[in-house]
């Protein structure tokens, strides 16, 4: 079984079109595994039907009994978190490390079990998708993407499935390192901007810490071709391959108020991502 | 006051109006608080850097000697830091969240905390702008640590918080104190839906907010009316413009180049003072 990683550093490089386009080409092949779990959208083109819904448990929180407190004030001494202020646990900080009912004299605190938010197992037209929802402002996002991708590999397991395509989150903090850690390629999308550049380096550092095996889409390539020959010399003294180029294109908008795959709607990019997907198939 | 610019979606543009708005006043502070991939400073190229500071936070060191490999300290760790083996203690620093439960735990007095480097602080100015951001070290998992010690350095006066993409506990920690929080959308289905999201993270939170619409032109109209049905001001447009993705793609400002949005832009920052008045 094959996993590829679509991630970018950068927000807003066209991850999501892109992996919705992969997922139409692989025509059945691919389990498609969507960890962007604080902000879902490629249910917005897939249009799943939900077959299975799973409870996600994220970080348990503390809770104060009134009834037993002595209001000793040893509890927010001790957080380390600033989440407890006038005897009341604030949920939103709260990390769930417990030192509270550890240090508590009085027994009033207990640890409560959260529900954080859901995962699905969907069926789209281009076969099966696991998704999730982890709810506003909630922690551990890269526990649920965790969860998620060991529901895909089920899936794939299950359908003797070769591949499970996989649409990361910006950055590389926490969902990120959970989305990228055992892939076979990372493919980075990129575009001609000094900061998505700068946030290439990040990220390519990142795969390059966790020994993963990186490729470059230069989205938009054309928007700025002196940056984009800069991201192409940079991924030249790294021998990271370039594995596509796509032009700007307004249909890819276009395809994403239709709720359809760029690739199902044709144009310049589409082209593109063609070409692109030929050339991970032959990194594979 | 502080005014946080966040978005669910990434890439909507909170880099270019942070910048945008710092650009366009004499006196102003601008935190990043995307320390996974900081930005705004790329965007102020005659920055001056006044201090650059390691930012620790603690993790557990086991003295063998003492420790009787009773297992306690790793029961007890929330985030499976600890490792207790027979005869000696795994210790994984990039899962410890640094509570120091393990340290009180601890029947023998085993357990001490070091301090370990998540990333670095940089404080620096340009002309007026005195910037702040953070740079979170490769392979950290955890970025509040780092957020939290960017937004120790606000100054009391206009603080202007660039915040990280998404809705889970980067974003919360960024915007958290704000006393307002602009949104930034796109006009696309994607924006849209992460908009709805960052909405609801935010009323957790009750922090007052409206909302700017980027590229407007692109996409569909539908946010306009989400934003109708439930009374969320909008607060600015900045149409889809070639130009002004071109500047951004090589490090510029816009409004260095079209001034007359710097008007605009004080104005915005007027409305929202009367929003939290």
């Amino acid at each position: 079984m094959k996993q590829i990683a679509v991630v970018s550093g950068k927000g807003g490089t066209g991850k999501t079109s892109l992996v919705a386009s992969l997922a139409a080409l692989a025509q059945g092949r691919a389990v498609v595994a969507d960890c962007d779990v604080d902000a879902p959208d490629l249910h917005l083109i897939l249009r799943p039907e939900i077959k299975e819904k799973r409870e996600f448990l994220g970080i348990k929180r503390a809770v104060i009994d009134s009834s037993k407190c002595t209001f000793c004030g040893s509890c927010e001494e001790h957080c380390r978190f600033k989440a407890i202020d006038d005897f009341v646990v604030d949920s939103l900080l709260c990390e769930g490390c417990a030192v509270c009912k550890l240090i508590c004299p009085a027994e009033a605190l207990s640890m409560v079990d959260r529900l954080s938010g859901y995962a699905y197992i969907s069926e789209t037209r281009f076969g099966p998708l696991v998704h999730a929802d982890l709810f506003p402002g909630e922690e551990a996002s890269g526990k649920l993407v965790a969860m998620v991708r060991e529901l895909a590999r089920e899936q794939a397991t299950s359908r003797k499935l070769d591949l499970i395509l996989i649409d990361g989150s910006p950055g590389i903090g926490c969902p990120v390192i959970a989305s990228l850690t055992g892939v076979d390629i990372a493919l980075v999308v990129t575009e001609p901007t000094v900061s998505a550049v700068h946030d290439l380096e990040r990220i390519l550092g990142l795969a390059e810490y966790f020994q993963v095996k990186a490729a470059v889409c230069i989205n938009k390539y054309d928007l700025n071709p002196d940056v984009a020959h800069h991201i192409e010399e940079i991924c030249s003294q790294r021998q990271i391959k370039i594995a596509g180029k796509l032009p700007f294109d307004q249909t890819v908008v276009k395809a994403m108020v239709l709720g359809e795959p760029v690739i199902k709607i044709g144009g310049p990019a589409a082209e593109g991502i063609r070409e692109l997907w030929r050339a991970l198939e032959l990194c594979l | 006051m502080i005014v946080s610019i966040a978005s669910g979606k990434g890439g909507t543009g909170k880099t270019l109006i942070a910048t945008s708005i710092a650009a366009s006043l004499d006196r102003v502070q601008l935190l990043d608080c995307d320390v996974e991939e900081p930005n705004a400073y790329l965007f102020f190229p005659n920055i001056e850097i006044i201090e650059k500071a390691d930012c620790h936070v603690p993790v557990p060191v086991v003295d063998e000697a003492k420790c009787t490999h009773c297992g306690i300290c790793s029961d007890f760790c929330a985030y499976h830091a600890l490792a207790v083996l027979p005869s000696r203690v795994l210790v994984f620093p990039q899962l410890c969240h640094g509570c120091g439960g393990c340290t009180f735990a601890c029947p023998e007095k085993a357990v001490s905390e070091m301090s370990r480097e998540v990333g670095k602080i940089i404080r620096a100015r340009s002309s007026g702008i005195e910037l702040v951001w953070g740079e979170l070290c490769l392979g950290e998992a955890r970025t509040t640590p780092l957020i939290r010690a960017i937004k120790g350095m606000a100054n009391g006066e206009l603080t202007i918080v660039d915040c990280p993409p998404g809705t889970s506990c980067s974003m919360v920690e960024s915007v958290i104190g704000s006393d307002f929080c602009l949104l930034v959308t796109e006009p696309t289905p994607f924006g849209l839906y992460d908009l709805d999201i960052a909405l609801k993270a935010l009323k957790k939170m009750h922090i007052p907010c409206g909302v700017l619409v980027n590229k407007s032109g692109i996409g569909d109209k539908k946010v306009y009316r989400y934003l109708e049905k439930r009374g969320i001001p909008l607060l600015m447009e900045i149409p889809m413009s070639r130009r002004i993705a071109e500047l951004y793609s090589q490090g510029t400002i816009f409004v260095q180049e079209m001034p007359e949005w710097k008007e605009r832009f004080q104005d915005l920052l007027n409305d929202i003072k009367g929003l939290v008045s």
